[in-house]
């Protein structure tokens, strides 16, 4: 404490512990461990707290990142907290999910010289001090207003809504179609990037707020958009982007081929890697092929791993290409995972029981930019090969689920099958009815779907407000 | 939480459950299925609907006793209540005045067909409804089923009720109507489901079957439930659960249905002696 501040900036970004490979790649433990209170301070001090701090203006949600930075350099943690719940009712999620590099880091004056501030990592330490201090600090909740709001999908754009609209005194009912609360960040991002305790903390903290759950409830389903609107002054659709796609090649209902989605599922949800104890059974397969390149393929690929199969992501562009996070792919390859670049899945052959045996691929070169930005990979000809494989997951995308979609007849649909919604309110061509998060933009970010609800949110009590 | 009301084993290895869930029920249609958990630890399994009452809020459902879910479910006591049961999901089958219906129902399709009859003929089909079994002490609800049926025929293998036999039998039993029939319905076992599809086909007789792949999340989340019907890929908990039976790539459903038979199936066949000893 009583060490002089160092006048030179401090370049040196803080590393964040984390379990050693060999080891992690054995069990289902978180990876990152969290900054201890002596790392975390000394990389708060190093922020320079600029004046007109760009990193905010980077954060879909416009966190005050140098202050909460700052109340983590005076040792005021409970101040730091306070000013991250302000703007995002997830921080634990957000700490380890978001892609900082993208956002907020990326802005950083810092960066330049290759010692951006990890913002990500201080956010992180900040949500998890607060969560081992016992009791939680509620907000004031304005009294209620009287106006009731329904929330479709309990993911975290409907977390997000329901946390600022409980705030601002309305009533909140979130309707989850599973069996349990957190959306893609239950059921998708596996247990050792973001263990289920956390999702299950900020969720019991908006129950505490008073926002209501109803779980194993299909809204289009068990219950219309029409009929809920009959009861709530307004509706925010927050269902997801949970229509798995496939390549379209021969082979693919074979099985052993499973949709990424199918794959967590199992796992995540349904805590398959605890079969039998928990009964929904998984298979102990030796060779596993994930096809994609995102930060879903690695997480499949990562769970195969764990699972002890010799794991592979096959993937058609090269490393530089991979649409997923650095920090996962590096955290990939310490693990062990095989990536096999430039190559194309074409076909996949069957055993006699209709079991996947092996994959027929192509493998490809890079040609011009496309659309994307990105190289087209080209396929080589006579390039043909085959990986024997025991079972391969397709990571390769999701579309908006088109669930409540195909039954609300008032709600205008996208090329893609999204919900349209205005980018800035967030409202549909329904009345009363708003959107947001992946059912609207596509498979997407956990930050950008909050984003989404935060925007959304302000609309409907604009809207709630003028009643 | 939704409570068990009633548990009773209505013929050997077959339970009907009826259960508290009144937002499920004031929605149900004919042909429609819900998903259930038995234990919070427990799997997510599909169940077709045999029946429901909107007023009082609640689904009964004809559960067989083959796996560690249907195990769980049919040894529960009446008064207790299980984690999930949500719903209704997938189309409801398709009800308008066809003519002439035939409706086959096959071990917990017996149950699941009614709702399907019942609706046909409050839109004033002629209903004949035909039930297969192993044997006549396996077949429930037949009074149900008469009083919405203009016949009812029976099969069994041993030959101890109506045709002996397998759904093999079902053209002759066309034939004996002496009427043309427009439409079979067929609700039961992948094999009822194929066979009946087979059978029927040299008769040019649209037939709608009613598919139970494995699933887990019942939304088209998860795709477990992809069929092959025409050339391409269905959701069977989305698009259908009826599809054309004509249609559908028997020999891949049937595989695809195969996958955790050696997980779920042969534990569960173990006697389970010492868990049981331990738990009393």
């Amino acid at each position: 404490m009583s060490e002089p501040k160092p006048k030179k900036v401090d370049l040196n970004r803080r590393g964040m512990p984390k379990q050693l490979p060999e080891v992690r790649r054995h069990n289902f433990n978180e990876v990152a461990l969290g900054y201890p209170v002596k790392i975390a301070v000394e990389e708060a001090e190093r922020c320079l707290q600029c004046k007109k701090p760009k990193c905010v203006l980077k954060c879909p949600v416009e966190i005050d990142i140098p202050g909460f930075i700052k109340s983590i350099s005076d040792r005021n943690f409970t101040a730091g907290a306070r000013i991250l719940k302000q703007k995002n009712c997830l921080p634990a999620v957000c700490g380890r999910v978001c892609p900082q590099e993208e956002q907020c880091e990326e802005a950083c004056v810092l960066l330049k010289k290759g010692g951006q501030i990890a913002i990500g990592r201080l956010e992180r330490f900040l949500a998890d001090w607060e969560a081992g201090q016992g009791e939680l600090e509620m907000p004031k909740i304005s009294p209620f207003t009287g106006r009731k709001v329904a929330v479709v999908g309990g993911g975290p754009a409907g977390l997000t809504v329901a946390g600022d609209l409980i705030k601002l005194g309305h009533q909140v009912t979130i309707f989850e179609a599973l069996h349990e609360m957190g959306g893609v960040l239950t059921y998708g991002i596996p247990e050792f990037r973001l263990p289920k305790a956390i999702v299950n903390r900020e969720v019991d903290y908006l129950k505490k707020l008073g926002v209501k759950v109803v779980k194993d409830f299909v809204v289009g389903k068990t219950r219309t958009v029409e009929s809920i609107l009959e009861e709530f002054d307004a509706v925010f659709i927050g269902s997801g982007a949970g229509l798995p796609w496939f390549m379209k090649i021969p082979g693919e209902n074979l099985n052993g081929v499973y949709s990424a989605n199918e794959y967590l599922t199992r796992m995540n949800l349904m805590k398959g890697f605890l079969f039998p104890r928990f009964n929904t059974p998984i298979k102990n397969h030796k060779r596993v092929a994930v096809i994609g390149g995102g930060n879903v393929a690695m997480d499949c690929a990562r769970v195969a791993l764990r699972l002890g199969a010799e794991t592979r992501i096959v993937y058609r562009r090269s490393r530089k290409e991979l649409p997923a996070r650095l920090e996962e792919i590096e955290n990939a390859e310490e693990e062990g995972v095989v990536f096999d670049f430039l190559t194309l899945p074409i076909k996949y052959a069957g055993d006699e029981n209709g079991w996947v045996k092996e994959i027929e691929c192509l493998r490809m070169k890079l040609g011009e930019p496309d659309s994307s930005g990105r190289r087209r990979p080209i396929p080589i000809e006579g390039s043909e090969f085959t990986l024997p494989m025991d079972a391969v997951i397709c990571a390769i995308g999701n579309s908006p689920n088109p669930l409540i979609s195909a039954v609300t007849p008032g709600l205008e649909v996208g090329k893609w099958g999204n919900i349209v919604a205005d980018e800035e309110t967030g409202k549909t061509s329904m009345e009363r009815v708003w959107a947001g998060g992946d059912v609207v933009t596509g498979a997407a970010t956990v930050i950008l779907a909050m984003g989404a609800g935060r925007k959304a949110a302000r609309s409907i009590h604009e809207y709630l407000s003028s009643l | 939480m939704f409570r068990l009301i009633t548990n009773q084993m209505i013929v050997p290895n077959i339970h009907l459950l009826t259960l508290e869930a009144p937002a499920v029920a004031r929605q149900m249609k004919p042909g429609q299925f819900v998903i259930l958990r038995a234990e919070e630890d427990g799997e997510r399994i599909p169940i077709s609907v045999s029946d429901w009452d909107a007023e009082k809020g609640t689904v009964t459902v004809m559960v067989m006793n083959v796996g560690i879910t249907t195990d769980r479910l049919a040894s529960l006591e009446t008064g207790i209540s299980i984690p999930t049961v949500v719903g209704p999901l997938g189309n409801p089958t398709k009800i308008e005045k066809f003519g002439t219906v035939l409706c086959l129902g096959g071990c917990y399709g017996i149950g699941s067909i009614f709702p399907i009859a019942r609706a046909l003929k409050e839109k004033n089909n002629r209903v004949f409804t035909v039930i297969e079994a192993r044997s006549s002490y396996l077949f429930y609800w037949e009074e149900k089923l008469r009083k919405v049926s203009d016949r009812i025929v029976h099969i069994t293998r041993d030959g101890t009720k109506g045709y002996r036999g397998h759904v093999g039998r079902l053209p002759e039993i066309i034939k004996s109507f002496q009427e043309p029939v427009n439409r079979i319905i067929i609700n039961g076992c992948t094999f009822l489901l194929k066979r009946g599809s087979d059978v029927s086909r040299p008769l040019g007789i649209e037939t709608v079957v009613s598919l139970n792949p494995i699933m887990i999340d019942g939304t088209g989340m998860c795709g477990v439930c992809r069929v092959t019907v025409g050339s391409t890929t269905k959701f069977a908990c989305v698009d259908g659960p009826d599809f054309d039976g004509h249609q559908v790539d028997w020999a891949e459903l049937l595989q695809r249905r195969k996958t955790y038979m050696k997980e779920e199936v042969i534990p569960h066949r173990t006697s389970r002696c010492e868990e049981h000893a331990r738990k009393s």
